[in-house]
């Protein structure tokens, strides 16, 4: 069975053509039980989000801030495995048909095994895998599985990255860019990084895939803003936040959707 | 004119272009750390080949430093070694008082050629964190220093060392609060401020060009010792014996010996409360290959790839993880690694400092105990050269503790319950 890439590049070309940023979310899974964090990922899609990314949580989460440490830590506390990633992708992908990429750490896929990893998530009915510490240089074997399974490969690009750089991370990459908007870990932040639009100019210089600004936006706002230069809005800590700071996951859940349709209308300049 | 005590790899064949050593190495980080990493490998590889670096360097490494070090026979201990004879480098005897300045000196200078003005590090028993708050004090770099929360506590001396050095000493809160935790929270700022600062990692692992540059830095450790044995025993040691965390002051000991074939090349990983026990951080006995920190190497984790939570008592080596180099040596035979219990070091840091006047480092204790097996082995015409990586004065609360040296603890341990387990005096 085929992975859904050909599913997120028809969603972020429909966005494209209604003249607005797609909505992209992030999730943990397990978080904060395995059922929980698939009814979060409904509740974003519900919301308005197009395409959410399902975190594996990790035992180290080095480009983490705080928030996300503290849902990995409870998903890891839980028990979350590999099969509740695999579970969760289905489960939203399968109640809402749209299209569910997982963000992960590398290392539990090397011990996992690709082969293995990439027939699973497509077989799920997954899109694709964003893989923040698996620089392009070291990812050829990781590709040739993602392609064979129909599943993007989707690369960070950062400020720091030279021209060049940018120019063979995109030769390569797939489904989109995740461009991130300041040096940094994950978190929610007052103004979205002043490099994110140069940062998404140079990339559209070197590829026609869209691109999409991810780290520190938690508003509507703030997604307006950035859907004014990018081809979609990734949001990541603020929904963590909203289930953290619920009092209940009725509550949590309610916040993830009201959030995701704030954002909605960001994309869409209605903030 | 040659350098005295920067003496790189002179083969220069290991790691690959690409940062392999074998299997092990390579680059596995984000994307936003890309270009600082590469600015490090661009300025080393610079520094290296440039004579002014090297004349620099050596001036530290003699007249700051003290280099070179002392190499020490040690016949009443070794007499509980089987006969073998053994000698210590003494990297204890470095200024700051292990072998880690050797690394930070270098990668001082190297910061001071990046142009870059603030320095983090990582820091387990505090040898590295004192070290680096030290070379930021000469140099007048801004100074943090990331350390988790129970390492804070268990080497509360080295804290004040750093902050009386003038560095902010941050305690990390997060995962198993020690020196894994302290490494991840120093990618985190690195991420943040790569700008105007440096990493300066203190083993010889993470992201290429680290561990060949660390182990660069510590080579000297291993063309000392096998001077100073040809003329101190007249012949080469029939093993050199190192205790291993991230594996710094072990590779800077062995790399010298790699060509001569019948020198063993001996780690000692910290095996804590036993490797069956699962209380330990015994990496090469029983990890598995994975990915931390940067680089390939064998790692403990679990089936899924969850990095699991190293023990033992010694700060320094209490790490899940393990340098690729090493992970190569193992891989290739050319390496022997075992695992010491806390207990086998505790009995051989009490035993040195008993017949010998040297109180080691808990850490290079577990090499110690390392000897003592390898020299029983081996018998009366064994040889061994033992790195002592650094002095335990840092050590003497855990010891106290442990041996119940404190007059409160005298008491406690007479009711039975304290941790005097061990009886009468070393023999």
């Amino acid at each position: 069975m085929s992975g859904n890439v050909q599913l997120l590049n028809d969603t972020l070309a429909a966005a494209k053509s209604e003249g607005r940023a797609a909505l992209i979310a992030y999730l943990p899974a397990g978080f904060p039980t395995v059922t929980g964090g698939i009814e979060a990922v409904k509740a974003a899609l519900d919301g308005g989000a197009d395409v959410v990314e399902v975190g594996l949580p990790h035992s180290d989460p080095v480009l983490d801030g705080p928030v996300i440490q503290t849902a990995d830590d409870i998903a890891l506390r839980g028990g979350v495995r590999i099969a509740d990633v695999m579970r969760t992708v289905r489960e939203a992908h399968e109640a809402t048909g749209k299209p569910i990429l997982v963000m992960t750490y590398w290392n539990p896929i090397d011990r996992y095994g690709v082969e293995r990893f990439t027939a699973e998530l497509a077989e799920a009915g997954g899109a694709g895998c964003i893989l923040p510490d698996l620089p392009v240089q070291e990812s050829a074997l990781w590709r040739e599985h993602a392609d064979k399974h129909g599943l993007a490969t989707v690369f960070v690009v950062a400020p720091s990255s030279r021209d060049a750089r940018l120019a063979e991370i995109t030769a390569v990459g797939s489904g989109f860019v995740y461009a991130a908007s300041l040096m940094g870990v994950t978190g929610t932040r007052a103004s979205v990084g002043a490099q994110a639009e140069d940062l998404v100019r140079r990339t559209r210089a070197t590829t026609d895939t869209p691109v999409c600004v991810g780290l520190g936006v938690s508003n509507a706002a703030q997604a307006a803003e950035v859907a004014g230069f990018a081809d979609g809005v990734i949001v990541g800590s603020a929904f963590v936040k909203r289930m953290l700071d619920a009092p209940d996951d009725a509550a949590g859940l309610e916040g993830v959707r009201a959030l995701a349709a704030d954002l909605a209308k960001g994309v869409r300049g209605q903030a | 004119m040659p350098s005295n005590f920067f003496i790189p790899d002179p083969e220069g064949q290991v790691p690959s272009a690409e940062g392999y050593f074998g299997a092990f190495g390579g680059k596995f980080i984000p994307e936003a750390l890309v270009a600082a990493v590469d600015e490090v490998a661009v300025e080393y590889d610079k520094a290296k080949s440039d004579p002014e670096f090297a004349r620099e360097l050596d001036d530290l490494l003699v007249h700051y430093t003290g280099r070179p070090s002392a190499l020490t026979e040690v016949p009443r201990f070794a007499a509980e070694a089987g006969g073998a004879r053994i000698f210590l480098k003494r990297e204890d005897l470095n200024h700051t008082g292990s072998h880690k300045i050797n690394n930070v000196l270098g990668q001082a200078l190297l910061t001071k050629r990046m142009g870059k003005t603030r320095v983090i590090a990582e820091t387990g028993a505090g040898q590295h964190g004192v070290a680096t708050a030290t070379a930021c004090a000469l140099f007048g770099l801004d100074c943090t220093i990331y350390m988790g929360e129970i390492d804070t506590r268990r080497q509360a001396l080295n804290v004040a060392r750093m902050r009386m050095l003038g560095a902010e000493v941050i305690a990390v809160k997060s995962g198993s609060r020690t020196l894994k935790d302290a490494i991840n929270e120093a990618f985190r700022d690195w991420v943040a401020n790569v700008d105007r600062t440096h990493y300066l990692f203190g083993t010889v692992a993470g992201p290429h060009p680290f561990p060949a540059m660390v182990r660069d830095f510590h080579r000297v450790i291993g063309v000392e010792a096998r001077r100073q044995l040809l003329e101190q025993a007249g012949r080469l040691p029939d093993a050199a014996i190192a205790c291993v965390g991230g594996g710094s002051n072990a590779i800077g000991l062995f790399h010298a010996f790699i060509p001569d074939a019948d020198v063993r090349l001996i780690g000692c990983e910290p095996a804590g409360h036993g490797v069956e026990t699962g209380e330990h951080a015994a990496t090469l006995t029983a990890g598995e290959p994975g990915i931390l920190h940067g680089s390939r190497s064998y790692v403990l984790q679990d089936d899924e790839g969850q990095i699991t939570e190293p023990y033992s008592i010694s700060a320094g080596l209490d790490y899940p993880g393990i340098g690729p180099e090493h992970a190569y040596l193992k891989d290739s035979g050319r390496g022997e690694y075992r695992a010491v219990t806390d207990d086998a070091a505790m009995q051989a840091l009490r035993l040195l400092s008993r017949t010998e006047g040297i109180i080691p480092a808990i850490e290079s204790a577990h090499a110690l105990a390392g000897a003592l097996e390898v020299g029983r082995e081996l018998g009366r015409d064994g040889l061994l050269v033992v790195n002592l990586s650094g002095r335990g004065d840092k050590d003497m609360d855990t010891a106290a503790r442990y041996f119940g040296l404190y007059d409160t603890d005298a008491e406690v341990a007479a009711d039975g319950t304290g941790a005097a387990e061990i009886e009468g005096d070393a023999k």
